[in-house]
Formats: structure tokens, sequence, C-alpha cells
């Protein structure tokens, strides 16, 4: 629970792959299968501070938790080709050994499934579990691990920890349990915790509740938070800055304050428009994304949004051909798109801006 | 492997005792064979005629090994062969086979017995005086009153049913006697009488020469009435032999060790060699063969010989083959030829089925020369006393029949082209099976056109075969059968299946085609005759009689190819037996 | 819990009861509705000597005359009562459970069986603990190690295992390590646990290696689908978040998991080989419920039948009671009554 003086949320001098807590920098993870390359990510590249929250958001396939995956090191041995750098407080953990990068999961690394009934295993205590990710990384004797399960079971607000700690999994309601879990995760204080999608198996009213206690934790433990997800909503209440992810690139990476108001992207239009509002006539229909998303083995040449991409055809043929950078094109405001600077605001004040 | 399993004679062998007439003349128990040979090289057959290995050393624990379980040690029910070979290591019946090879094991020898029974009345009144100084195992004397008991308590066959019936078929016993359990106190001395403790006289209903055979069985080994205990006296069988019981576990194994109390001077017959017996039960049989040939094991003893499985191993190993016996048994597999069944009742069709047949196919659907048996042409088998050889219809200098003298036949019994019949089999044995199949291709040959029928083994005689009625109703033209005697004589072979009074309309008789008075005759005049050369010399003449009527088709003589223990000492084959002899083996 | 098990138990003895008279039926039933008379039934128990006299008293004796409720009543009786056997020279009082006396050895039948089912329940058990060992251990390395030398060499040994048939392998055995080698003990040598466990281990080690051989197939391929199936589940990939070891991983995570169908077919397969294994038995030469079952089926014993058949469907009944009592231990998610 140490804090670190590293570049604080806001700092100019901030970019993605340099400096920071964690920083991502080209990560790619390609899959060899019998049908060819699988390039589930193809170049990311982000940081994130301690006391920080980054939202990755995409659709299914963008490589959202492929990335998380990457991070912790849970692709098995000899499946996943992972080249580029990922360096968790000065430690790059591509290319470490196993076993090195195992201490550090649990410890110094966390994360929180979506569905927690699966995740968690039905044969053992909530109590147990918690115990055992307690006792990988510390030496203490059961008892002593015992009562921190139980502590930790309170601070994630479980009623009567001292009885449920020896309850099973099936035992807990939805909500409850998705906050074990949580509970599990943090039992060794990590300093980065990986929320992946954790409240879509969740009542709407249990998710804000979840989301709280992680905003809360957060606070408590100064830990970095990336929240995955492909619900805005979510990423609206949690986040400082957001990732958009496309075909295992980020496409566009701003604070959430722009990324809601001034969206840079043709995709993260379509996001924000796609989503259903409560402010709108009812008979209006929902408005989703032109296309399917590109198969990840033979991903379209150039942009690989081109395809689906309204205004590809104003950039010349070059959407086609050359891959666009991630550039920062205004202070902490990060985008790869061929649209110039002045048809992109053409369209964002005419097209895009009237119709959220 | 199946047990041989001894005939018996049933309750027509009473109706025949009763047709007996009376006889005189002495009785002359002296057949052919003098002192056997013996060699000590291993060889194939060895032990046939000769003593392999003699030895007089003694010591050694002889191993033996049972694929079962004895039907039981009890002397007064046992009725498979090799336990009449082995209850001689612990029990004295009046009379026993010689204990030697070849020929020689005809002759009737006394054991507990001083001399032969001394026949009178013609033969319905026998007498025999026990050797003196025999004693039991706890050294009380063995008494007269001992062997009354052992046959009376054997007739009791609400206690005992499984034993052999002859002597509560034939002697004299009182109205509704029970047995000496139920009946205790009844006098029984119009049956057996022993005027003194070394004497004992049978009195029969009818006159019987070949008496001196029913007094070699076991249940004449006496029982002491005091430690009868019924049907549990399996359990610790008292010894009157060299040997008593040290040991037994019902289906596991029986130990017999030396008995302290019996005296050599009163046994001419046996040398008691080993230390004693170990007997394991229920062991797999193919194991049993293995252990064998390694040498962990002495003696097979059920005495059916090597299993199919170790049979091509062992012949083709000439060290292995020369460590075998290929001894004939007393039993003839052979095929009945109904002449109830048109046109059967004509003999020149009989006689074609005679001819046509192929023999060499017949011994190889019984398992081939070394385990089926050897080509038949008489129905008794050689090692019966009064056998002559003799070939009423040579079938070719192959053996593979003589299809012109069959052709020839059938145009004599006015069927030029063959006719059509049943042939019937017991299911339960593929041997038959494949004998009936083999029936069917040669007889093919000359036009007759057999058709397979098969019937359960349990019903076979008393609703089947065996069943005249049905036979006749069902065209059954051909039936497979086969017989073993209880004993090695004319009688014990030919009684139950050429007498044509055993058949029976309700069926159950193994006779199911041999009507002739003639031969009907002749056996009640052998069974009267008490010259033993004249009696046996009537059965190669019923034989031949039956024959020249073709109305059976004599198939194999029944062999086995037993193998000898590594380490024993005077291994030969008790031909009288048809396995090796326990009694006279020695492992030093 | 108590109330369960006592339900069960008493269903149990209502099924065991059921399967006697079962029994009886097919024994006594059948051959009358062929047109069998007590006589034909008899002669099954006489030598081929007998007389239709002794035929009859064998009748007789072994109670054919009776009806079939009565035959039953009195051999239903000695179980609970006792009953008495009349040897000839005496009569003898056979203690309860009195499952009656053999109809060929005119032995009693339940010390036969408490004499051999010692060595049945030798053979089960310590074949059954080397096979689970042995079979659960291939299987999970043959998951983990999926598709290479290992897995194809194990999965195919494996079903050498279970395709060759017992007598084959037995003799086999018998032969090459107890005579050629003389490395185990040759067969039928078996020697009671309580008389002398060194020489009872070493006359069982040959059927136990080739029984196991023969079972741990199955478990092999069970263990293997089962942790091929639970290694993709998320709470592995949970407990490798936590940064557990990769052997605590698969051990206590996903053999866990994937060990209860195996436990259940244990259980049962236990409770079948414990009322004989048949092949096994004849081909060792052990003296057990199965030689014990198929002498009185080949014979005809009705007694020895009956009571093998009673005490063979007491065990899978119970093993059954026990696996469904063990799956509510190992699978929490089962206890909610």
């Amino acid at each position: 629970m140490s804090t670190n003086t590293t570049p604080k949320h806001g700092d100019p001098a901030v970019r993605p792959g340099v400096g920071g807590f964690l920083q991502v920098k080209d990560l790619r993870v390609h899959f060899p299968t019998d049908d060819g390359v699988v390039k589930s990510v193809d170049g990311l590249s982000f940081n994130l501070e301690r006391g920080e929250t980054l939202g990755i958001v995409g659709e299914s396939g963008s490589g959202k938790s492929v990335t998380s995956l990457s991070i912790m090191g849970l692709h098995p041995a000899g499946t996943a080709k992972i080249s580029g750098q990922v360096v968790l407080n000065g430690d790059n953990l591509v290319g470490a050994s196993p076993e090195h990068i195992r201490k550090l999961r649990g410890k110094n690394m966390a994360m929180i499934f979506q569905d927690p009934l699966s995740a968690m295993h039905p044969y053992y205590t909530v109590g147990h579990q918690i115990i055992e990710a307690y006792r990988v990384h510390n030496s203490v004797s059961k008892q002593v691990a015992r009562k921190h399960a139980i502590d930790m079971l309170d601070r994630v607000g479980i009623p009567q920890p001292g009885s449920r700690v020896d309850e099973y999994p099936h035992q807990f309601s939805g909500g409850m349990r998705q906050r074990a879990m949580i509970a599990m995760a943090l039992s060794c204080d990590p300093e980065l915790l990986i929320a992946d999608e954790p409240t879509t198996a969740l009542d709407v009213t249990v998710q804000a509740q979840i989301l709280d206690l992680i905003r809360d934790l957060q606070q408590e433990f100064n830990s970095a938070v990336i929240i995955i997800t492909h619900d805005l909503g979510v990423v609206a209440e949690l986040a400082d800055d957001i990732l958009v992810m496309y075909a295992g690139r980020g496409v566009e990476y701003a604070t959430a304050h722009e990324i809601f108001t001034a969206p840079q992207h043709p995709y993260t239009w379509g996001l924000l428009g796609s989503m259903p509002r409560l402010d709108r006539e009812r008979t209006e229909r929902l408005r989703p994304i032109q296309g399917t998303p590109p198969s990840l083995i033979n991903v379209p040449s150039g942009c690989p949004f081109h395809p689906r991409c309204t205004y590809a055809e104003l950039n010349g043929g070059a959407s086609e051909t050359d891959r666009p950078e991630f550039v920062e094109i205004s202070p902490r405001h990060f985008l790869a798109c061929h649209l110039s600077e002045r048809d992109r605001q053409r369209v964002w004040d005419n097209d895009i801006k009237p119709t959220l | 492997m199946k047990k041989i399993r001894m005939r018996a004679m049933g309750a027509a062998g009473v109706a025949l005792a009763l047709g007996l007439s009376a006889c005189g003349g002495g009785t002359s128990t002296k057949t052919a064979g003098g002192d056997a040979g013996s060699t000590t090289k291993a060889e194939f057959n060895a032990g046939l005629t000769t003593v392999f290995n003699p030895s007089e050393k003694k010591g050694g624990i002889i191993k033996f090994a049972d694929e079962a379980a004895p039907d039981t040690l009890d002397p007064g029910e046992t009725y498979y062969g090799y336990s009449w070979d082995f209850v001689r290591v612990y029990g004295r019946s009046l009379t026993m086979f010689k204990p030697a090879p070849g020929k020689a094991s005809a002759e009737l020898v006394p054991d507990l017995a001083e001399s032969l029974g001394v026949p009178s009345d013609g033969g319905k009144t026998w007498t025999y005086k026990l050797r003196k100084g025999v004693k039991f195992e706890d050294g009380t004397d063995v008494k007269a009153a001992d062997v009354k008991h052992a046959v009376l308590r054997s007739t009791d066959k609400a206690t005992f049913p499984n034993g052999p019936a002859y002597f509560e078929a034939m002697l004299n016993l009182p109205k509704g006697y029970k047995g000496p359990y139920k009946s205790k106190g009844m006098n029984t001395d119009s049956a057996i009488t022993t005027p003194n403790d070394s004497t004992i006289v049978f009195h029969l209903m009818s006159p019987f020469a070949g008496f001196d055979y029913l007094a070699q069985l076991p249940q004449t080994i006496p029982v002491p009435e005091a430690k009868d205990t019924g049907a549990k006296y399996k359990n610790h069988v008292i010894s009157s032999g060299p040997y008593m019981f040290a040991s037994y576990s019902p289906d596991k194994s029986y130990t017999l060790k030396r008995n302290p109390n019996w005296d050599q001077a009163t046994d001419p017959n046996r040398k008691a060699l080993p230390n004693g017996y170990d007997v394991q039960l229920n062991v797999n049989a193919e194991d049993i063969d293995n252990r064998l040939i390694s040498g962990d094991l002495d003696v097979a003893i059920a005495g059916t010989g090597l299993t199919a499985a170790s049979q091509s191993k062992v012949l083709s190993n000439p060290t292995l083959k020369a460590r075998t016996d290929n001894p004939t048994l007393s039993r003839n597999w052979y095929t009945s030829i109904n002449p109830t069944v048109k046109p059967l009742d004509n003999i020149e069709c009989r006689k074609a089925i005679e001819y046509a047949m192929d023999r060499t196919s017949y011994q190889t659907a019984y398992g081939g020369a070394f385990s089926g048996g050897d080509l038949a042409t008489t129905i008794m088998p050689p090692t019966i006393p009064g056998y002559q050889k003799f070939d009423l219809y040579p079938a070719g200098a192959d053996n593979k029949g003589d299809v012109t003298k069959a052709k020839e036949a059938l145009t004599k019994c006015g069927q030029p082209n063959g006719f059509a019949t049943n042939i019937a089999y017991r299911n339960e044995r593929p041997k038959e099976k494949a004998t009936a199949e083999a029936f069917q291709q040669a007889l093919a040959k000359v036009g007759i056109k057999l058709t397979l029928k098969g019937y359960a083994k349990a019903d076979y005689f008393s609703s089947y075969a065996g069943n005249p009625p049905y036979v006749k109703a069902n065209n059954i033209g051909l039936a497979l059968n086969g017989w073993g005697a209880d004993w090695p004589d004319g009688f014990g072979f030919l009684s139950q299946i050429v007498d044509s009074r055993v058949i029976r309309e309700t069926g159950g008789s193994s006779n199911t085609s041999v009507r002739i008075p003639e031969v009907d005759k002749l056996l009640d005049k052998a069974v009267n005759e008490l010259d033993a050369a004249k009696r046996n010399a009537m059965w190669g003449q019923i034989d031949k009689r039956v024959m020249e009527e073709a109305v059976i088709y004599p198939g194999v003589y029944a062999k086995s190819l037993l193998m000898r223990g590594k380490n024993l000492t005077n291994v030969f084959v008790n031909e009288s037996l048809g396995y090796y002899d326990y009694m006279a083996l020695g492992k030093p | 819990m108590i109330a369960y098990i006592i339900r069960r138990l008493l269903a149990a003895i209502v099924l065991l009861f059921v399967v006697s008279i079962i029994t009886f039926s097919i024994f006594f039933v059948v051959p009358r509705i062929a047109g069998g008379t007590p006589e034909t039934l008899a002669t099954r128990y006489v030598g081929r000597a007998a007389t239709a006299e002794t035929v009859h008293l064998t009748a007789e004796r072994l109670g054919f005359y009776d009806p079939m409720t009565v035959q039953y009543a009195n051999w239903a009786k000695g179980i609970v009562v006792g009953a008495e056997y009349d040897y000839g020279a005496g009569v003898e009082r056979c203690p309860a459970p009195c499952l009656g006396y053999s109809f060929i050895t005119k032995q009693p039948v339940w010390p036969d069986l408490l004499d051999r089912a010692p060595v049945t329940a030798s053979l089960a058990i310590g074949a059954s603990i080397l096979w689970l060992v042995a079979g659960v251990a291939t299987g999970v390395l043959s998951a983990l190690r999926r598709g290479t030398i290992f897995d194809r060499a194990a999965m195919g040994l494996a079903l050498a295992g279970v395709s060759l048939p017992i007598f084959f392998t037995g003799l086999v055995s018998l032969a090459f390590f107890s005579y050629t080698l003389g490395w185990t003990a040759p067969g039928g040598q078996f020697v009671p646990f309580t008389e002398n466990p060194a020489q009872w281990a070493y006359s069982m080690i040959l059927p136990w290696i080739t029984l196991a051989f023969l079972f741990s197939a199955q478990y092999a391929r069970l263990t293997r689908a089962g942790m091929l199936e639970t290694m993709h589940e998320d709470y592995i990939r949970t407990a490798r978040a936590k940064g557990l070891r990769e052997r605590n991983v698969v051990i206590q995570h996903g053999l866990r998991a994937a060990l209860t169908p195996i436990l259940t077919i244990f259980g049962l397969d236990i409770g079948l080989l414990l009322g004989g294994a048949v092949l096994t038995e004849k081909t060792f030469s052990l003296n057990g419920l199965g030689k014990y079952a198929v002498d009185g089926i080949v014979s005809q014993d009705m007694p020895k039948i009956m009571g093998v058949t009673l005490l063979a469907a007491f065990f899978i009944v119970i093993a059954n009671l026990i696996v469904d009592l063990l799956y509510a231990v190992v699978d929490p998610r089962v206890r909610t009554q």
C-alpha cells in the first residue's frame, strides 16, 4: 500500500508507453492456429498510475481480455506469442520467467472475473479460497490467514463475515459472490487490479454497488485499476481515462470526460450512438454500427475499421492501404485515424453531435 | 476339462442279476502278464508297459493338484475314477487290481483279504478272510464288522446318493432296510455275515461270477462304526492304509502323512515310499499343466490329461514329449445305428454306413490320435480282458471309408441312391457335434443325407436318443454315444450297452440299438461262468456277434495324454484304472 | 443424515429380500414351468448309479416335495433363526444366519462364504487401490500432456489393458513371473492376512497387478477426460491468477473437481468386484466368492447360488449407499436437502 512519486494524473508529460506505474508498449499477442495466426492484440500502448482507473472499451474480439490475460501472464505456455513490453513498476513482464510472474500474480497484480460462480471453485469454501490466496504469498498460520479472510469479507461489505467465511460459493447471492471474489483478489493488497467485466453477470442494482466498492477500495489501497467492459455506462462511472480498442489496437485514448464530450474516432462515435438512451423516444430504432467485427486472422488492410467506416472515402484511399498511427492530437488525447482535423471537426459538428 | 465319470449299473442291472441262473465251478483269477519290465530312459510311453524310473528309496512329499475338488473323500460314496486310484493310499478294500503296468494290472489281487473270494452256492455266496494285524490309524484292529458296516452304510442312498449302487442291487438285504443310521438294530445277516472277526460272507440274491470285481470297490474299505459321522465322515476319513489325513480344508487342499499303525508285513501290494502327500484343490487347469512341466508339481490328480493348449506345446517339443504317456482307456466313443428307424431296419443299409464312414474323421473330431483315441473296430477296448481284434467292415487302406462296398450294400438294401435320416448328439459336447458333422460329410458321398439334431445332455437318454418311441417317431437313425466301464471287465463294459433287456420304453438306457436275443443269452451265460478264461472268451464272442448285426458303429477307443512328474520314481500307468498308479509313486 | 442412512438400509433389506425371491424363483419355478417334477430336479444331485428310489430319497431330503412357498420360508427362516441338518449318523445345529447346506458337498454355506470372502476382499481392495492410483496418475499426466507421445502411449497401453482378457494376461504373467523368473508366487498360494501379512501380499501381488491392469484403463481415460474438462474451467484460471503453483492448481483445483465421477464409479466397481472376480479367481486359483458362485451355478447347487447372490447383492447395495454419501461429502452443492 505504499505510495510512490510517479507523475500524477493530468500531467501533460505523461504519454502512453512512457513512464508510469504500468506501461504497456506496442504489445502484440498472436496465436498460431491451424487456420492461421490470430492477431488478438496487434500493437497496443497505454500506461497507468497508482490511484488511477483506466477503462478499456470495445466489442467482443477487440482484444480487451487478451490484453489483461497477457499482463497477468495467464496464457498457457506455448499458446501465445507475445512481443512488446509490459512494465510493471520497472519490471518487464514480457519474456520474464513464468515462475517470476507467478510470484507477482495475486500479490502485485490481481484480477477479478466476469462470472463469480464459475470463477470460484465449487468444492471449497469461500474462506478456504481466500486463505489459499493469502498463504501463497505470506507464510502465516492458518488462524492468522483465517482472521485476515474474515477481515477482507467485512471490508467488502459482506454481513456476518465470521460465519459466511465457511460457506460455499453457491450459497452466496450473485452480488455477494462478486464481493467475495474481490475480497479474494485484494487479499494480498495488490498494486494493480484488473477487473474483467466485473458487473456483466449481475443485476443492475447490484452493479452500482460493486462499482462503488471498487472505487472505495481503490481509494483505500491506492491501487491502479483497469476495468474492462463493453458497457460505456460502467466506464462513465468509474474510469479516469478510457482506451477504445478495435481489432486488437487502440483507436482512441482520452480522459473519460473528453471521450464523452469530444470523441474523435468514427468508431467511438458509433459506440456512443449505439447506446440505448432513456431520454429518447422509445419508438426510435437503435443505431448499431454497420457491418461486423473483422476477422483477426485476415485483418483488413490499412485501417482495420475502414470496411465499416462511413467516412473512409474522405481519405483518398489511405484508409485501405496505410495503417493509421496512434498519435497525440491534443494533450492527453490520442487517436489513430486518417481523417484530417478539419474533416473530423466538420463531421462531428454536423453529423454526430446533434444525434447524441 | 470334464472328468471321466464312471458309468454304473442302474436299475436294469437288478433285472439282469435276477435273471442269472446258478452256476458252479471254481474261480481263476490269473490272467496273462508276468513281471513288469522297467526303464530309466525318458521317452514317449515309457510308463505305459514298463515302470519308469524304478526305485525303493523312501522320502519326500508328492505334490498333487486337482483342477476342481474331489466328489468326496468318503470311500463309501466316491465315484470318480481318479479318486478310486488315490483312495488306496488311505484305505484298503478287500481286493484290488494288481499295481503293475500293462496287461498285468487286469489281474485282481487280494488287498485287505488274504486271498480272492471263495464262491459257494453257485456263486450266490462269497467268503473272504481278512489278513491279520491290519490296524486303523488309531491303533484299533480292523475287524470284519468294520467291512460289513462300510458296505451297509454305502447302501444308504439318502445320505450317500452319489455312489455306485451295486451292493444294494445285489445283496440280499432285508426288506425296508434304510441303512445303518436309520435302520439301526435291524438284522442284516441275510446280506452279510461275520462269523468271526476275520471272516466276512456276502449273500447275493442271485449268483454273480464277477464278485471279486465288486470287492475291489472302495465301498469295502473298512469304516469303524464308532467313528462314523455319516455325511461328515469325509472330513476325516479313518485310514486303514499306509497314510492318514493330516489336514483337510474343503475346496482348498488336503494332506496326508504316514500312518504309524500300518504294518508293511500285512501289505504286499504297497511300498509306501513317500513321507506324505500334498493335494491342492481348485487349481486352474492350464496352471496345473505349466507347473507340471516346470517341475513345481508332481501329479495332475484328475488324470484327464494335458489341456488342448498345452498339448500342442508339449508334443512339438521332443524333451517334453519324452515325458508323456498316451494310455488307452476302458472307454469307447461310438455311435448307435438304430434298426427301428427305416430303412435301417435292413441290415445292408446299416452295413453301408459301417463301410462309408471315414474313421479318421471320427478320430479327428474327438481330438486326434493322442487325446481323441485309437481307431476302433470292436466295441470293447483292448484293455478289457477278452478283447479280440477283428474288423468286419474294413474302411479302405487309408481308413477313410470304402465307398464302393458302401454303394454295393445300398443297392442290396434297395436304396441305390442313398436315403435320409437324422443323427442325434449332445449339445454340451462339441466333440459329438463335430463327429455328427463328420458323419454328414462322409455319408453324403454315397448319397446318405443326414440332418443334425442336438439335444440337452441332461435328458439325452431319458427323453430323446434313449427313448424308443421318440427315436422312431423322429427318425433318429444315428445317435452319438459312448461308454466307459466302472471296471475293466466284459460285464461292466457290455451289459449296459448290448443287453436288450435294459432298454425301456420310457427311456433312459444307454443301449438304444441292440436287440439280439442270442446276445442276451450269451450275456446270462457269461455272468454265471466262474472260470475266468472261459468267461472272458464269451465277452469277445458277444462283441463280434453285435458287430455282425451292424447296430453299433465303434468310433475310437479313448486315450489321454498324461505327463510324468519330473522328480517321481516308479511311474507307470495302471491300465485297469486308466491313470498313473498313485499308490506306487515315490519322490526321494 | 442419520435418518437418511437408516431409510437406505431398510430399503436395502427389502431389496435383498426381493433378490432372494427372484433367485429362488429362477431356480425352482422355471424348471417347474418347463414340466419338471421334484424327481427330475433331484436327478441333478445324485450319481449316475441312482435308482428311482435314490432320486426319491434325495428329493425328500432336499425338501422338493414341499410347496415352493414352504421351501422358501424354510430357507428364509434359517437365516433368522437357524436350522437343523441331518447328516445321516446324527443331526447338526446350524446357527443363524444359516444359509443352508450345499446340495453337492453337504457343507454349510455360511462358513464357506466367510471363508472365501476375505480372499475376494483381498483381491478387490488391493487391486482397486492399485488401479485407482495408477489410473488417476496416468489420466492426469495424459491430460496435461495431451497429444504428446506420452499421452498416446498411455492411452494405447490402457486400451491394451482393457482389451486383453484377464485369463490371458493372468496366465502369461504366471508363466513368466512366477514359473520362469520365480519372482512371484504360483497360483493358489493365498495366505490370510491375519496369518502372515508378508506372505499374503506376496501371494496377491500378481493377481493385483493383473486385475489392476484391466481396470486402470477405464480410470485413466475417465480421469483424462475429466481433467481435460476441468482444466478449462474458469476456477482454474482464477487459481492461477492467485499465483498458485501449477502443481497445486492441477491437483487441488483440477483433479479435485474431476474426481467426483471417478469416485462414484470406483465405489460401484468395488461393490461389484466384492461379489466375486470370477475370471481372476479362476486364473490364479484363488478360492474366492466368484469361483464359489461359478461352481454353484455349474453344479446347480441352490444354497451356494443363493448365498453368493445375497452376499453380492448386499455388497452392491452397501457400495451404492457409500457412494451416494461420499458424493455429498465430495461435492458441497449436493448437500442441500
